[in-house]
């Protein structure tokens, strides 16, 4: 072996040490599950980046809604615009400007809302009128089937309110209810 | 804890008349975590390939296959993520936060390429990277870029990868991820800013070999690191080279170290002198490093929300800033007291000024690190493929033309060959 093969050895031993090194360090903290970014809906305050944010064309974000805390309001805050003309489906008494809320008569006085979420943007207007106004059944999640699980959520770099953090992937969704505090 | 329930403006209705049940969520599950591990599974059989199909096989074809394959997998079908480039920032957090945890698949993706770099070279950027084999498809005329140009090009990547591990380490989010020019190609969108970089790349990488690999990739220089200490390595030649020159050119990524046998000669004492002046320079060059990287580490951390939103709240404190911005109001409605944001964000500047600084030596390091290799002339025999820069890719095997006798081609003429073995 001349000088030069013993210092490359030399060399490649420490690196393996280094690497055994980082290793070693990281193993004892790695997590053996996976984990994928969801929105906290408690801290979310309906900026309206989601919808803008996410790496994908059409967001993976998308609205969704907590039947048992929902007030099934006859003039529900998240669909009517502030002063609708009329409270009727038509588009121009909307918020969402996509019309992805159903809204079905249940019994009186109540109705239904439910979201296409094909339709959906996740742009939060009905999230907003929902929280100011009423219950704040309506919230924002991300949805799995949608997100690439990207390793950095670019929806959580620019999130105003820190919301969106990695959560296990046994828990994928942290939706909103009536038990869940704030 | 408040039950939610007490704050709720419409108490929400019994149906008693109609029955009507509430539906429920409707929760569409992530990736199974069995997939996760195929991905691993996929990774180190690729790597396994690429060696065995470099070293072995000698076969530029196979490794055009293998990373048409890894193209579509990990690229287009996985869309880049989770990528071994971008997991290295996984690791310096993991690193450097106690409480954060790095996925046992990321740290495969980071780990894996650098043990195979260690063992046989960079089998991960000839044909297992994504990134790599798009612009390695891409490539169909290279020229060469002047040799000083190509100097200076080649120390971004480690300043690239210096800033990324202070970003990561920091908290201050993923920037290898942010800028990433292909990953936008693989999802097929993309901020338009990034997807004009990857086009304009591509486009670039149709003329100039690699640009992302040779010009940018962080990953690329610890891979290269590894590779320089690797126990088996990528030869040009199968058997002993001639030195006849006729792959001298065959390299488009300027990874071919040419035989010093017929270099003019420089004078002992010149060379010296030189290479003493490269050293004297290097602990001055360590001692601004540090100083300047403290002070942009200062400057980075501003960057970071959390500094970003108490430098906010302050103004608006002292009343220099009326109104809110989203994120300060966001931040008023946690009721949190002032104080305690402006001390996380003194931790979080402090923080970045002990990165910074680690970083202007390491940046310093590279540079003089770089004076003194130049400075330094080493005697070479053959021609050779630079271990730290080669990339793996075989282009340059047959135009050997022992490499060509040992396929039984057609060797040019004149050519010196050596005796078979
Ligand atoms: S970016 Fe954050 S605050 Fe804005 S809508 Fe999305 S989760 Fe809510
Ligand atoms: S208002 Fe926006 S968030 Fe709500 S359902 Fe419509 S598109 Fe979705
Ligand atoms: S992880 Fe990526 S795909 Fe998923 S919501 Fe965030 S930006 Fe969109
Ligand atoms: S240099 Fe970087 S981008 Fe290029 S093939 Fe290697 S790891 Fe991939
Ligand atoms: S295998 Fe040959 S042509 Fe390919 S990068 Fe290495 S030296 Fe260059």
């Amino acid at each position: 072996m001349n000088r030069r093969d013993f210092f490359r050895n030399m060399i490649r031993g420490a690196t393996v040490l280094g690497l055994g090194g980082v290793f070693v360090d990281l193993v004892r903290k790695v997590k053996a599950d996976g984990t994928v970014w969801q929105i906290d809906p408690w801290k979310c305050i309906q900026c309206g980046r989601c919808a803008t944010e996410c790496v994908l064309e059409q967001s993976a974000v998308k609205c969704v809604h907590s039947f048992n805390m929902c007030g099934y309001c006859r003039l529900c805050t998240g669909y009517f615009e502030p002063q609708p003309n009329k409270l009727n489906t038509a588009a121009e008494n909307q918020l969402c400007p996509t019309g992805a809320i159903f809204r079905t008569f249940v019994e009186d006085p109540y109705y239904e809302y439910t979201i296409n979420e094909s339709l959906c943007v996740g742009c939060a207007k009905c999230v907003k009128g929902c929280t100011m106004f009423g219950n704040g059944s309506l919230h924002l999640q991300i949805r799995h089937d949608r997100c690439l699980n990207c390793n950095e959520c670019s929806i959580a770099r620019a999130c105003p309110s820190d919301a969106i953090h990695r959560v296990p992937v046994a828990q994928p969704y942290k939706f909103k209810s009536r038990e869940s505090t704030s | 804890m408040i039950l939610f329930l007490a704050a709720q403006r419409f108490p929400p209705p019994e149906f008693s008349e109609t029955g009507h049940k509430l539906p429920g969520f409707n929760t569409p599950l992530p990736r199974g975590p069995w997939l996760e591990h195929l991905d691993v599974i996929v990774l180190l059989a690729a790597l396994a390939l690429a060696a065995w199909l470099a070293l072995r096989r000698r076969s530029r074809r196979g490794l055009v296959a293998l990373g048409i394959f890894s193209l579509l997998y990990f690229g287009f079908w996985r869309k880049g993520c989770i990528c071994s480039i971008g997991s290295i920032q996984n690791m310096a957090q993991g690193l450097a936060d106690s409480s954060f945890g790095v996925p046992a698949t990321v740290l495969a993706f980071g780990l894996a390429p650098l043990v195979f770099a260690l063992l046989f070279g960079r089998v991960f950027c000839s044909a297992v990277c994504p990134h790599g084999a798009l612009q390695d498809l891409m490539l169909i005329k290279p020229v060469r870029v002047p040799v000083w140009l190509e100097h200076g090009l080649r120390l971004i990547p480690y300043i690239y990868l210096g800033l990324a591990l202070v970003f990561a380490a920091t908290g201050g989010g993923y920037i290898i991820c942010q800028y990433d020019p292909f990953v936008t190609i693989f999802r097929l969108s993309g901020s338009v800013l990034m997807v004009a970089c990857g086009i304009g790349l591509l486009v670039l990488g149709m003329f100039v070999g690699r640009p992302y690999c040779r010009f940018l990739c962080p990953y690329g220089v610890l891979l290269g690191f590894a590779s320089s200490v690797s126990k088996w390595r990528v030869r040009i030649t199968p058997d002993t080279c001639t030195q006849c020159r006729l792959c001298e050119q065959s390299c488009p990524f300027d990874a071919i170290n040419k035989s010093t046998i017929d270099a003019p000669s420089r004078s002992m004492t010149t060379d010296k002198r030189l290479l003493a002046a490269m050293i004297l320079l290097l602990p001055v060059l360590l001692i601004a490093g540090g100083l300047l990287g403290g002070v942009t580490g200062k400057n980075l951390a501003r960057k970071h929300r959390i500094v970003n939103l108490a430098e906010r709240v302050y103004l608006e404190e002292t009343g220099k800033e009326s109104g809110t911005t989203d994120a300060s109001a966001a931040f008023r409605v946690t009721g949190e007291p002032v104080e305690n944001l402006y001390a996380d964000a003194r931790t979080v500047r402090d923080r970045y000024v002990l990165a910074g600084r680690l970083c202007g030596l390491w940046i310093a390091l590279v540079i003089g690190g770089k004076l003194i290799m130049l400075a330094i002339r080493r005697k070479r025999h053959d021609y050779e493929a630079d271990q730290t820069r080669c990339l793996a890719c075989a282009r340059c095997f047959t135009d050997c033309p022992q490499e060509l006798q040992r396929l039984g081609l057609s060797v040019p003429e004149g050519v010196p060959l050596a005796p078979p073995l």
